[in-house]
Parts: C-alpha cells; structure tokens; sequence
C-alpha cells in the first residue's frame, strides 16, 4: 500500500511537468514579444525592456524554463502585473473561499444523493424513484445562475434569512462564515445532486441483482442491512468515482458560482486576472488546478483500494 | 414412529406473469424431504426445479407468485409466513447455497464475517464467541487453517473453497432443512466430487434433510435417495434413486437418460488423413513486467505440442486454469502466442503479423460456450452469418443463399435469417453459432466448451451435428471440454491438460480405459455417477 502511494506520487511528476511546460509556452508562443504582452497596451520601451531583463527573456527557451520552474519550487510564482502582488499571496488569499465552497458543495451533494439514489433503486418503479429521477432531470437542466438567483430572490430578497452576498473568512466566525455559504453551495450541489443521485441508483440496481443479496437475504438478513451493508459499499467504486469527479470539475467551475455571489475566490481571480491579462496569474492559477486534478485522480484511486479489497495495486 | 418431514411440498402452484409463455412456472407438485434424506430435484432448463426451492425460502422474485398449494417446514407454511417470520426461519431452519461460489458471496467482506452474520442476526452470541463459532464451523467443512481463513476476502480463495464457505454459513446453526441450487455446477469434477461427498456427510451427521437441485444425472447418481424428475413445471417422475435410475418409467425421464452421454468411448477408427494443422512448442506466457511493478507471470501454456488430422476430432480436456482455452485461442490467433509454431499446411500462422494473417483467418473458426453472448444482439441472424463471407469477398445475394442453405444445415429454417438472436432458444443459437463458423469454409472448427452451457437433451442434438460436419465436409475438430462424459463419446483422440502442460495423450478409448497419468486417473474417478449406465450404446 505504502510503495504503491509512493510509486503514484511519483508518478505525479512527469504529469506536472508537462502541465508545466505546456503553462511556460502558453505566453511564450502566443504571437508577439511577451514581454510587450506582459507589460500591456500602455508600457513604453524602456518599461517592456525592463521586464524583458527581469524576467530573463533575453536568455535561451530552455534556460527561461528552468529558472521559472526553479522559482516555482521555491514558491515564487512571480508578480502579478495587474494587482502589483506576489502570485503567491494572491492565490493563498483566494483559495479559502473556493476550497470552503467546494467542500461544502460536495459534503452536501454526497449526503443527499446517495441516500436518495440507492431509495430510487431500491424502490425501482415505484413513484418515489420517479419522482427522484424526475428531480434529477429538473437539476441537469437548470443552469447554475438561474438557480443561484432564484435562490437569492426567495431566501435572501424576500424571505431575509440569507445574506445576498459575500464572503466571511472562517477565522471570523464559523457561523456567518456558514451563513454565506448556505446559497452558493445549494446553487453548486443541485446538478451534482443530479448526476450522482442517477449514478448511485445505476450502480445500486446493478448491485441488488447480485447472487450475494440473495445470499444475504436466504441468511434472514433484515432488508435495511442488505442495502447498506451488502449493496452500497459494493456498489461504492464507480459512485466514489464520480463524486471525485464532481469535485475537479467543481473546483474548476467555481467562477460563474463565485460571480453570482461575490465570493472573493479562485474563480473570481481567473476572471479577473483574464480580463487584464494577467500572465503570471493565469500560469500559476493553471498549475494549481492541475495539481489539485491530479490530487483528487490519485485520492479516487486510492480510495478504490479502501473500498474493494480486491483492488490491489 | 416416523418422524416428522422436514419438507412437505404440496400442490404447489407458482404463476407466472401474463404475458409468459405458459400460465404457471410450477404446477400443482408435491414431493417430501425427510430428515437426514437428499431429495434430488431433476430437470432441465425451464422446468421450475429452482422456482420451486425459492418458493419454500420465500425468495420468489416479485414477479411471481404462488398461487396454490403449501410448503410446510417442519409443519409450518412458509408461503403463509410473514416477512419477519421468513427472515427467522432463514438461516435458523432452512438454508440454502447457490450454483455460482464466485458471486455467491460478498466480495468485499471478510468469509469469517459472513459467516458470523448469520448468528449476529439470529442469536445474542458476542463477537468473539461468534468469531469462534465461524472458526469451528469451517473447520467442520475441512477448510484449511481457518484461524487464519477467517479473515480471508473471498477472491482469496478457490472456487471449491468459497463453495464450503457457503456450506459452513448454511449449517452454522444447524437447520433442519439445506436447500442447494446447482451447488457443483459451476465447479471442476474433482472439487465437485469433494463438495459431494462433503453434503453428504454433513447431512449424515448432522439429520438435515437436503433438497438438492441439479440438471446433472451424474450428479443424481451420486448423491440422491429420493428423485424428483420435472418437465415445464410439472413432476413428471418421482421415487427412489434406484427405480428411477435403473427402471425409469416415463418415456421423459428414459430420454433424459438416453442423452447422457456414456463414459463408455465407443470404438472408433484411427484417422489417416493429412494433419490440418499442426502445433509444436506453442507457450503462452500472460504477465507483464513494468516499471516498478512486480512481475507475475503465468505459463498458461507449456510446450504443447499437437495436431489434428482431416475429418478427426482431438480433445483438449482439463480442469480450470488448465490452459486448454489459452491453446484454442492461440491456434485461433484470438490471443498471440508467445512462442512456438502453429503451421496450417505449411504456412506458420503462429508468428504471422496481424496484416498478413487475414486469408488464413477464415481457415479456422470457433465456437464458443455461451451462445446466449456469442451473437451480437443487435443484428439479425442473416446479417451475423453473411459479414464473415462477405468481409472475404463474397458477393453479397451469393452469401445469403449459402447462408440460408446453412441454416437448413443445422437444423434450422432458412426463413430465420430475418430474425434476432434473442428470438431463439440456447440450442437455436448455438445451432446459428456453428452455421456462422461454416459461413467461411474453414478446415479447422474449434468447439470451446460448445455444448457445456446447453441441456442434456439438446447437447446431445448439438454433438450429433457437430459430428455430421465433421464427417460432411471432412473437417479437422479441436473439440474443447471439461465434461468428459462429452469427450469421450465424440473425440477421437485425447489429450489432457494440467497448468498448461499436456500430462496425456492417446485414442480416446485407450485413455479411458488405461490411463497412464495419474491426474488422468483422479479425472476419471472424480466423474459423478460411474457406477449408473447412461446413454444408448449405439453412439456414433
């Protein structure tokens, strides 16, 4: 188990690298001096050149790329053109609101629609699982957005119960920091909620046409035990599969979330940091997502082994 | 004072769903198990015998119902019992193991706490007593080393090991009655053999009355005191194993019996024609050896040499994991294998390159075990019997003609090619697989466990025309089989596999009555029912 965490984690490496050099050529090729690029519309010579030296522009591809990896090791992902900060600070500044949100996202979508998708299967046919699966179709198509503010209209405008907007760091206090993020995360979770409740009624199903249900039940085994201990843990595997998924793709799909609600993130900074063009700050903000991709590929695989014991690397 | 049936089954009437092909799945049957007794329940596919066992466990799928009748456990009737009583009875006087040990048990719990679930749902017994209980019990079922088995996942464990398991997890609690499904069927005929003689001694020991369920005579021969013969849901036949076995009375139960194939290999005479195909040094090696993974290599295939002659059947039998398939798929060049020299006159197709392997393709074609999975559903019978010929070159009305007239062939009528897969019944299809392998032309027909999945009585129908092509278009037959009641009434020679090294080899005949190889020997004794005679003496 250990030497096989070790062997993944190594494995990380070369797939990091990769994303590195792909991030370092990204300014690198796009058409025109990136130093130009880099100082904006405005800059004079004098100012492009000075970046042009500060940045080692002047050195040959292969040097430029290992003296820009060499800073990111030692935690220095540059400066930020537009908000004249270290990279560094900026994200670390951000990534508590996104990873709350995400978290949270994800704790509520997995409490709720694992429960729900394995009553669907077990109630197959009847009118709770089509009432679920008919929710299910209903989360898939409303856009986050349209749930998000309809959301605030009822909860926040009308009824005041919920902030509107913003964010409260943690440190500040648990519960408005909670407060804040009842909305954004029940905006996020509906379409998760969707697709894993489906996913675990799939699995489920499967899972309850097996001869060891019949063997359970033939024991005398009570029928609430045969579904949780018999059929959700083996139905677990492509269930933990897709909430890891939901989780990459919720990390990455924070911005319009963050838009809505004016939540000081990850998201929001890509955007902004797009909108003014802001190289260093959309190189590292790409790394870190990979590395977080590669995170949560290595924590599924790893659960798998958790899981099923027959799943052993 | 006789003592009380375990089992009382009594006008029993299980109905089917509407739109079913027949009202009922069982029909008005009665049979009784008394204790320390093995009933046998007989019959083929389709003839209720499992409907039956689950309507006594209370285990019918929802979709159907008993109707009439009662299934008295000891006096109390379990068609009547509540949900809650069910699940007492459970486990704690009728318990049941099923056909497949693989999926039978959970796989990601430890055996150990399956075992122990029974006497967690059924008695107050703490976790370490359970613990003990569970270790006693596999120790009763001869499990090796249970203090350390208990904590075993079931993939840890051979498939005769996981089928003791179940056995150990069924008589925990000592029920009076042992419902078994199938229980040998999906095991090799030495574990099968020991899984016999297990039943039969825990039912001796212990007074349970078992209700044992097979489509295998031999089996029945084995173990039965008692026989229930059913046919489409109805007992056709029931009495003593002897009066059954030796003086059937209805013409069903004789048929059934005829269609046994005899271990008593018929005189047959030695082939001359040229060798069709030849093997030498064939080896396959599955394994890999990467980076930072540690090797693990199986030799699936060791130096086999073989051949096969025009219009001769040769017989690879073995148990699983014998390597006798890995042979067939490397000869078929479905798998490559590692190394050695399959020549088809004169041609090595062994090392071949996929690019240019494509004319000796249709030379040697296959059929598989499971027809019910060999066709695609998704087309008709016409269209899966024409794209082999065509994909060679044959224009397209000239194919379907053959192909009609390859239908008549096997037996079937040449307006079926219209239909779907789904549309015939296990022996239609497998029938449809075997026209297919002919739609080519080969010289080499590979038989992988054709007839295994099939019912007595069809496998029989099957043999016989697998018999007539050879002879009809004098085609060298690699016949696959681990059912060596099959092998020896169609193979000419014989060769068997163990961990994929060849221990024997010679005219089937001369294996069968002097085996030289010991594990020839133990095959031979391990298949059930030597000691009855089955089938008709006049097979070709």
């Amino acid at each position: 188990m250990f030497s096989y965490l070790l062997r993944r984690l190594l494995a990380t490496i070369p797939v990091m690298l990769l994303v590195a050099v792909f991030v370092f050529m990204l300014l690198r090729l796009t058409p025109g001096d990136p130093a130009a690029i880099i100082a904006g519309d405005y800059a004079n010579d004098a100012q492009i050149a000075e970046i042009r030296s500060k940045l080692g522009l002047d050195k040959p591809l292969p040097v430029q790329f290992m003296v820009w990896l060499g800073n990111m090791f030692q935690g220095d992902f540059g400066e930020s053109f537009f908000y004249k900060k270290q990279v560094g600070e900026l994200i670390a500044a951000r990534l508590e609101p996104t990873l709350s949100l995400s978290l949270l996202t994800i704790i509520l979508t997995v409490c709720i629609a694992v429960p729900l998708g394995t009553l669907a299967a077990y109630r197959q046919g009847s009118w709770l699982d089509r009432g679920i699966m008919g929710f299910s179709v209903l989360g898939f198509s409303l856009p986050v957005f349209v749930i998000g503010y309809i959301l605030i209209y009822v909860f926040s405008i009308q009824l005041g119960w919920l902030p509107v907007q913003g964010y409260q760091r943690i440190s500040d206090g648990v519960g408005g920091w909670l407060l804040r993020l009842i909305l954004p995360s029940v905006a996020l979770s509906v379409i998760f909620v969707a697709f894993i409740a489906r996913m675990t009624r799939t699995s489920v199903l499967e899972v309850l046409g097996e001869d060891y249900i019949r063997t359970a039940r033939a024991k005398g085994q009570t029928e609430s035990k045969v579904l949780m201990h018999h059929a959700v843990r083996n139905a677990a595997v492509p269930i933990v599969t897709v909430i890891g998924l939901s989780f990459a793709i919720l990390i990455g799909g924070v911005v319009v979330t963050e838009s809505v609600f004016n939540l000081p993130g990850l998201g929001l900074l890509t955007v902004e940091a797009v909108l003014a063009r802001d190289f260093p700050t959309i190189q590292a903000v790409i790394l870190l997502f990979s590395f977080i991709y590669v995170l949560i590929n290595l924590a599924i695989d790893v659960s798998y082994t958790l899981l099923d014991p027959r799943i052993r690397y | 004072m006789e003592k009380q049936n375990v089992l009382e089954v009594r006008n029993l009437t299980v109905s089917l769903p509407r739109n079913a092909d027949r009202p009922n799945a069982v029909e008005n049957i009665s049979f009784t198990v008394a204790p320390g007794e093995i009933v046998c329940v007989v019959g083929e596919s389709g003839s209720g015998k499992s409907v039956t066992a689950s309507a006594v466990m209370g285990l019918l799928p929802s979709a159907l119902n008993p109707s009439a009748g009662e299934t008295l456990l000891q006096g109390e009737d379990t068609l009547k019992a509540s949900p809650n009583r069910l699940r007492d009875l459970r486990g704690t006087r009728m318990a049941m193991i099923f056909q497949e040990p693989m999926t039978a048990l959970n796989p990601v719990t430890r055996v150990g706490d399956q075992i122990s679930e029974v006497l967690e749902i059924h008695t107050d017994l703490s976790a370490s007593e359970r613990r003990k209980r569970a270790i006693e019990i596999m120790e009763s079922v001869h499990l090796p080393d249970p203090e350390k088995m208990v904590d075993s996942f079931p993939h840890q464990l051979s498939g005769g090991q996981r089928q003791r398991i179940m056995i150990a997890m069924a008589l925990v609690l000592d029920p009076a009655l042992l419902i078994a499904d199938e229980p040998t069927t999906a095991l090799d005929v030495t574990t099968q053999a020991q899984i016999l003689k297990l039943i039969k001694e825990m039912q001796e020991r212990r007074g349970t009355g078992v209700l044992f369920i097979t489509h295998d005579f031999g089996v029945v021969a084995e173990i039965a005191d008692r026989i229930v013969v059913m046919q489409n849901g109805r007992v056709v036949e029931y009495g003593d194993r002897d009066d059954v076995l030796r003086r059937p009375k209805q013409p069903y139960t004789q048929m059934l019996m005829a269609s046994v194939p005899s271990m008593t290999p018929p005189d047959r005479v030695p082939r001359t024609g040229d060798k069709a195909i030849e093997v030498s040094n064939l080896n396959k090696i599955y394994g890999r050896t990467g980076w930072l993974s540690k090797d693990r290599i199986v030799h699936a295939a060791s130096d086999v040499d073989l051949f096969v002659r025009k219009g001769e059947t040769l017989g690879i039998v073995g148990e699983s994991g014998s390597g006798k398939s890995t042979v067939a798929r490397c000869i078929a060049r479905l798998i490559d294998p590692t190394s050695g020299s399959i020549s088809l006159h004169g041609t090595d197709i062994g090392t071949l390159p996929q690019s240019r392997l494509r004319p000796h393709r249709r030379k040697v074609q296959i059929v598989f075990q499971d027809p019910y999975r060999s066709l695609n559903p998704r087309r008709t019978i016409g269209q899966s019997l024409i794209e082999a010929p065509v994909n060679f070159g044959v224009p397209v009305e000239q194919a379907r003609k053959t192909a009609r007239d390859l239908m008549e062939l096997v037996g079937l009528s040449g307006d079926a090619l219209e239909r779907y897969p789904h549309q015939f019944s296990g022996g239609q299809r497998q029938r449809i697989c075997i026209a297919r392998a002919l739609a080519v032309e080969p010289e080499v027909l590979i038989a992988d466990e054709a007839v295994s999945a099939l019912d007595v009585s069809v496998q029989a129908q099957v043999l016989e025309l697998l018999d007539d092509i050879r002879e009809r278009y004098d085609l060298a037959m690699l016949f696959i089989t681990h059912d060596l009641r099959v092998a020896a009434q169609i193979c000419d020679r014989l060769i068997v596999m163990k961990k994929g090294v060849i221990v024997e080899q010679g005219p089937t005949k001369k294996v069968y009555s002097d085996p030289q190889h010991e594990y020839t020997r133990l095959l031979l004794d391990a298949a059930p029912g030597r000691d009855v005679t089955f089938g008709s003496d006049t097979a070709a």
